[in-house]
């Protein structure tokens, strides 16, 4: 994982980052752009995500149908992510056919048509995508607590965006959000695999170095206040199960508090997977499983940090145990967290969430797709260095940080609890 | 790294090692020295086929437990090794195998392997930790009947497979997961945990000799002369008519439709032409004939597709589609319609190439990871198909043609006897 990569810029501003890799003869190929929910107002949430589903209908090159078929044939795997920094497409093809994924992202990047009809068609995929999520009681909860967390910061919506907005957006707003981000000088291209790092540039320079650069929006810059007092919020819904979520705002990816805020994430939950591929561990040696689980207050405990440009949320997300109660719950939780600020761990118990990272950035090394996503990934928060310098910078996190973060960041103040309850049960019919 | 050669060839008799245990256990290892890591998967017989009726979800509770303390060790001992070390090892109960898989760095083998086999030797189900499982399992089930997804595909399952063992979830109801005894978990452990049959496979950093004579050291002196043989399964009386059921969950915003028949087995002659139809049907593209007419035209659901299971018995071949409540019979009746065209007329040319340039391409992205080739070497065992399968694999594939998998489509599907499960508010 840590052999050599090339970094390079096209006359265009396209930022280019190549990684060979000869394990397999496979080359994962991803573009990413500057652009996610944080870029949407209101009125318009959620068109990131619609533009991103818009980049598989098609341009006179490439039409829909035979766009959809080229790359399946080929063996390939592709897929596309939406998220509130950034937006992202990839092809993983046998080596030999990376030619295709090349062209045609080079195609997409300017030449998509957003046929009307296309468009008609995919509202209701996307207002039926959403339906979906609704379906979910944690996607439920965390639409309201992102809400509650963020007034003024646009990380306010989730990705997928208001009913409200997907119902009247236009076609004409989607093609301008498209063409106002998608350009050469606000993206980045990222390959890793079996090529040879010389030819591959200058395919790449003859596909996307045509491409002009274009007069690109500056991103909002709405910085969310400082959370003034405990927020908390109730979600009622259908099922027999509570949840809890209970969040804190935490900094950004690129901040130094970052890395002890991880390791204080690893005590507290286990370890976050930030792999896109290739699984993570179980979690039933963290201080709340622990404290929670094995107490049976909860069935399940998970908690995580987001690496985002601007400051976002740490979460802990709890299954409740049906015979208890959420201030029962919620006690326990506060006891745990106050266990931290008051004293630093054991230094052994840090060494271990360093090991697990270790173990898990090996896991993600054996897939060229994760290693291709990760210097993409990483360009979009802060630099590649942020990912190679990760572990490192882990194992310099002492007790005492962990301890001077649990205390600033993990406060009452800082903090937003989300509870869904339960309200019905289902019935079978004929 | 970057000086280590490429491997250019899929997983073969000349580089994937098999032995068999004097006890009945196949080992398989193949090496992966371009990452620190290695995976560990496999099954043994025990499963849910053994599970008494009135104890649905028997084997998966058992198989749950089997971390939950061991002779040498209680719950918290067991993770803090595997934690520690930043590795995982878990198990899953499907209905013909216990299933297991696990990842360590390379420098942990020795402790994941000796984890696997404490697991699966002397588990000893201490009565609180199974209490607390139970919990856990049933709250599993209360959010399963909230999951319009899950409703569906069960209930789809009692449609198909009414009075056959697949309608059975192999986690259980909740009443029968209540009537399960701590002494109901031992005995099962007892009776139908055992050598014979078991498949341990081991990709990654390691020698594929040493990692066989490793596995050797903790499993070749286990034994269960009570071990029970693989009961058969009956035979399976197909539909005569359509039969739709819906289950009602309030306060949902959108329905799943599972629609479909049970399909061939993976070792079924036209397993492979029906794969490559399906593969037309379902899934190529962007999910094939369905999601070109359900999403792409229609605009009815954010996800339409189909799948084939295959598997040790006759699995389900269905079609899947979340939808807007408002058009579950329109949605219905375009999937029904592809059904019966698919049935029809044969696949163009033009179709299957696409298919077999498809499943051919993408074989080396499916071994990408150690779990992806453990996971490849592992059906090579389960179905009996061969070291030397994925050597084989293309001409496998080429040589289906329009016809067999015309053929095969008429084998299983009708558009008049389908089962139809539907979840939603």
């Amino acid at each position: 994982m840590q052999s050599a990569i090339t970094q390079t810029r096209l006359a265009n501003g396209l930022h280019v980052l190549l990684k060979e890799i000869h394990t397999a003869p496979i080359i994962s190929h991803w573009v990413w752009y500057r652009v996610g929910s944080r870029d949407e107002k209101p009125g318009i949430t959620g068109i990131s995500h619609w533009v991103e589903h818009m980049q598989f209908k098609g341009t006179p090159q490439f039409p829909a149908a035979i766009l959809d078929k080229s790359i399946s044939r080929e063996g390939g795997f592709w897929n596309a992510f939406t998220y509130m920094d950034w937006t992202t497409y990839f092809e993983t093809m046998p080596a030999d056919k990376i030619d295709l994924a090349l062209r045609l992202e080079a195609d997409r990047m300017i030449n998509s048509q957003f046929d009307p009809d296309e468009v008609a068609s995919e509202r209701t995929v996307i207002i039926s995508e959403r339906q979906g999520n609704e379906n979910e009681p944690l996607f439920r909860l965390s639409e309201e607590l992102q809400a509650a967390a963020f007034r003024v910061h646009p990380y306010h919506h989730e990705v997928i965006g208001d009913l409200a907005d997907l119902q009247s957006m236009t076609r004409e707003d989607l093609y301008n959000h498209y063409r106002s981000h998608y350009a050469p000088n606000n993206a980045v291209l990222a390959v890793a695999g079996d090529f040879e790092t010389e030819s591959m540039l200058a395919h790449i320079r003859q596909l996307f170095e045509p491409i002009p650069a274009a007069q690109v929006p500056a991103r909002p810059s709405r910085p969310e206040p400082p959370q003034a007092g405990e927020k908390r919020i109730t979600v009622e819904g259908p099922g027999e199960t509570t949840f809890i979520d209970v969040v804190h705002h935490t900094p950004a990816a690129s901040h130094p508090d970052f890395f002890p805020l991880t390791v204080l994430d690893s005590l507290l939950t286990g370890p976050s997977n930030l792999n896109m591929f290739g699984g993570g561990i179980s979690n039933k040696t963290s201080r709340l499983y622990r404290k929670l689980v094995e107490t049976e207050l909860a069935i399940s405990v998970h908690g995580g940090l987001q690496a985002t440009i601007d400051p976002y949320l740490h979460s802990i997300t709890i299954i409740m145990h049906p015979s208890r109660s959420v201030d029962e719950v919620l006690e326990a939780l506060h006891q745990e967290i106050a266990r931290l600020q008051q004293a630093p761990p054991p230094a052994d118990e840090l060494a271990r969430a360093v090991k697990q990272a270790r173990a898990l950035f090996a896991y993600g090394s054996e897939s060229i797709t994760n290693q291709a996503f990760w210097m993409g990934f990483a360009e979009m928060f802060d630099s590649y260095a942020w990912f190679t310098s990760y572990l490192e910078n882990l194992a310099k996190v002492t007790p005492e940080d962990v301890q001077r973060v649990a205390q600033a960041y993990l406060r009452p103040q800082n903090r937003i609890v989300g509870v869904y309850l339960p309200t019905q049960d289902s019935k079978e019919t004929a | 790294m970057a000086n280590t050669p490429t491997l250019h060839s899929f997983p073969g008799p000349d580089d994937t090692l098999r032995v068999q245990l004097a006890n009945g256990i196949t080992v398989l290892a193949r090496p992966n020295f371009n990452s620190p890591s290695v995976s560990i998967n496999g099954y043994i017989t025990a499963a849910s086929l053994l599970d008494p009726i009135e104890k649905l979800g028997l084997a998966d509770f058992t198989s749950s437990a089997l971390m939950r303390g061991t002779h040498q060790r209680g719950f918290q001992e067991i993770y803090e090794a595997l934690e520690s070390a930043g590795s995982s090892l878990g198990f899953d109960s499907g209905t013909h195998t216990t299933s297991f898989g696990g990842k360590a760095l390379v420098e942990d083998l020795d402790m994941l392997l000796e984890l696997l086999a404490e697991a699966l030797r002397q588990p000893t189900f201490p009565p609180e930790q199974v209490e607390r499982l139970r919990a856990q399992l049933l709250t599993g089930l209360a959010i399963r009947a909230q999951d319009t997804s899950e409703m569906a595909s069960l209930t789809f399952d009692q449609i198909i497979y009414h009075d056959h063992p697949y309608e059975r979830p192999e986690d259980g109801f909740p009443e029968t997961i209540q009537a399960i005894q701590p002494a109901d978990l031992a005995q099962f452990h007892q009776q139908a945990y055992g050598p014979k049959g078991m498949v341990l496979v081991i990709v990654g950093a390691v020698d594929p000799q040493q990692a066989a004579e490793r596995a050797s050291r903790y499993l070749a002196d286990w034994n269960n002369p009570a071990q029970p043989p693989i009961p058969e399964l009956p035979d399976l009386a197909p539909l005569n008519e359509t039969i739709t059921r819906r289950v009602t969950i309030p306060g949902k915003y959108q329905s799943d439709i599972y629609i479909g028949v049970a399909g061939p087995p993976r070792r079924a002659p036209d397993y492979l032409a029906a794969s490559l139809g399906n593969n037309i049907l379902g899934q190529f593209g962007m999910m094939g004939r369905i999601g070109d007419v359900v999403r792409k035209q229609a605009g009815l659901a954010y996800y339409a597709s189909s799948s084939l299971s295959g598997g040790s018995g006759p699995g389900p071949w269905r079609v899947s589609a979340g939808v807007d409540p408002v058009n579950i019979d329109k949605a219905v009746d375009l999937i029904r319609q592809e059904i019966a065209r698919f049935v029809n007329e044969p696949v163009s040319a033009e179709e299957l190439a696409d298919s077999q340039a498809n499943f051919v391409g993408r074989l080396p992205l499916s071994l990408e990871s150690n779990g992806g080739v453990a996971g490849a070497l592992l059906n090579l065992e389960r179905y009996d198909l061969g070291l030397d399968y994925y050597r084989r694999y293309p001409d496998l594939i080429r040589a289906v043609t329009v016809e067999e998998v015309l053929q095969a489509a008429r084998s299983y599907l009708h558009p008049d006897r389908l089962g139809i499960g539907i979840a939603g508010p």
